[in-house]
């Protein structure tokens, strides 16, 4: 028998072990919930799949009786774009930042130590600020996520620039480059996929400022509806958009990596 | 070859030092290199010859004394006058090997952006094969420098040195990482190159059979003053300033006896 730390699963079984945790939540909830349910038909806290699948239906295949809209699909192009403006934004940014900072030192230390600062102001604890001086629409919500994710960009792809060896920089001289030329043609080319990486990174927060602003003030989005039927204890809609959102943050992931595994091929066969 | 004999030298140092802070690194040199000459500097860690090499590239400046390039002080920034190649990490990871190699050539002709297109890159991409398939790369011009050998990357770093036609080429411990028998294949590129692009070379190396091999003239850095109660009293200079006649790898006593300190 060989040490545990030697025993390399096989593929199959790896897809096999991979699985069954999945399985058994699914399963542990479908029996809990049965067991509820049989007791009393009308609880609300762990509701069957036939119910979740229900109410996703009226929610994403009826117009609703009051709008005439299609909540689940609203919700999730009202969210998406919030999400990725304030991605969008927070990314060129902190590019931009990040860059500057690491490349030109006469640049880093006037700017560095305010976006450290910057970095640690708790976001959620600017929301109402950014409701008083944006209002209280999408402006104060993208704004949100941009103050929450651009500095942590920003200071990532400072030290990806950092982490560009001095001699490719001199390198660049000798061969006549000029500041603009080495910033266009090292520093840029070298440092977007690790942009692409720090933005996979912060997404996960980036989710996190826009549910928040989205269940404090709005008026639809998935992170407001959740919080909007928790009232009810609507589970049977809380759960399966806590699934959609965990899927659609899966998918944005994924497409990330696709790409920049598709862009930039050498970063990926690990050159760096 | 026939050195060319110039009225002036191409490098002059006129009594140079270099301290950083109460550490002297080199003192008191005064050298003079001709152009055409092959240059190869040995000697201990820390004795000063990298610090002599990052002076000529111009990312240190002499504490005191002068470093002058054609009898004007050496440019205090790297320029497209002085090529380098590095031990590592000299080439660009992001670039193929022909984009590496034309990437001077887009600096030149593309001052804002650095980079060209159609036909005006398609006149830089030939040229740039004519000098890969020079150092033996025309099967790899559009490999990536992580699918490369080490030699090959370092065949790329010299072709990439080499298209701005720089007057000065410095070469910091450029084959140290290299197999032996890699090695004796980029002696004999270096020696060709050299001989075809009418070069001045500075080579810092640590072996001094390399050394005697490729060099026309060899110096030895070493502190000539030693106070071992404080080490970092005292610089180094050139001990020894040797003219390379005979091509051979056959060494003289008294550089025998250095080659033991080293």
């Amino acid at each position: 028998m060989k040490r545990l730390i030697n025993l390399t699963p096989s593929k199959p079984v790896r897809w096999l072990l991979g699985i069954l945790p999945f399985a058994l939540i699914i399963l542990i909830y479908i029996v809990a919930s049965d067991a509820r349910l049989l007791e009393n038909a009308t609880d609300k806290l762990l509701p069957s799949f036939g119910q979740m699948g229900e109410t996703l239906h009226s929610y994403a295949l009826e117009p609703s009786k009051r709008t005439g809209e299609y909540l689940f699909w609203v919700d999730t192009y009202s969210s998406l774009k919030r999400l990725l403006l304030g991605i969008t934004i927070a990314a060129l940014l902190g590019f931009t930042f990040g860059l500057l900072t690491g490349a030109i030192p006469v640049f880093h230390a006037p700017v560095s130590p305010l976006v450290t600062v910057i970095s640690l102001v708790p976001p959620m604890a600017l929301l109402p600020i950014l409701f008083i001086v944006f209002g209280l629409d999408e402006l104060s919500k993208v704004a949100l996520i941009v103050i929450g994710v651009a500095p942590c960009i920003a200071r990532d792809i400072q030290r990806s620039a950092g982490e560009i060896p001095q001699e490719q920089i001199i390198k660049a001289q000798t061969l006549g480059a000029s500041s603009l030329q080495v910033l266009l043609r090292v520093y840029i080319p070298q440092l977007s996929p690790r942009l692409i990486g720090s933005i996979r990174l912060t997404l996960g927060s980036g989710w996190l400022f826009l549910i928040a602003a989205e269940a404090i003030a709005s008026t639809d989005g998935l992170g407001y509806r959740i919080f909007l039927v928790r009232r009810y204890m609507s589970m049977d809609v809380i759960l399966p958009y806590v699934a959609w959102i965990t899927l659609l943050a899966f998918i944005i992931d994924w497409l990330l990596l696709k790409t920049s595994q598709k862009c930039f091929t050498w970063h990926h066969q690990g050159a760096h | 070859m026939t050195a060319v004999i110039q009225a002036t030298p191409l490098i002059t140092a006129k009594n140079l030092w270099k301290k950083y802070g109460n550490n002297v690194v080199l003192e008191r040199m005064n050298i003079s290199v001709n152009a055409g000459e092959f240059i190869t500097m040995v000697g201990t860690s820390g004795c000063g010859k990298s610090t002599f090499l990052k002076m000529l590239l111009g990312m240190e400046e002499p504490t005191s004394g002068e470093l002058l390039l054609d009898e004007k002080p050496i440019p205090n920034e790297p320029d497209q006058s002085r090529g380098i190649v590095f031990q590592q990490y000299s080439v660009f990871p992001h670039l193929t090997v022909l984009e590496n190699v034309i990437l001077a050539r887009e600096f030149e002709h593309s001052p804002l952006i650095g980079k060209l297109f159609g036909g005006r890159k398609q006149k830089v991409v030939d040229e740039a094969k004519a000098l890969l398939d020079s150092v033996g790369l025309t099967p790899a011009i559009n490999k990536y420098p992580h699918e490369l050998s080490g030699g090959m990357k370092q065949r790329l770093a010299i072709a990439q040195a080499l298209i701005r036609q720089p007057r000065i080429l410095l070469l910091d411990e450029p084959f140290g990482a290299l197999d032996p028998g890699i090695r004796a294949d980029m002696h004999e590129l270096i020696l060709k190159l050299w001989r075809e692009h009418k070069l001045t070379v500075f080579m810092v190396t640590h072996d001094l059979s390399e050394g005697f091999y490729l060099g026309t003239r060899l110096w030895v850095f070493d502190k000539l003053r030693r106070d071992p109660h404080s080490p970092e009293a005292y610089g180094a200079n050139i001990t020894y300033d040797l003219p390379v006649t005979r091509k051979t790898t056959e060494i003289p006593a008294e550089i025998k006896a250095a080659e033991i300190a080293l």
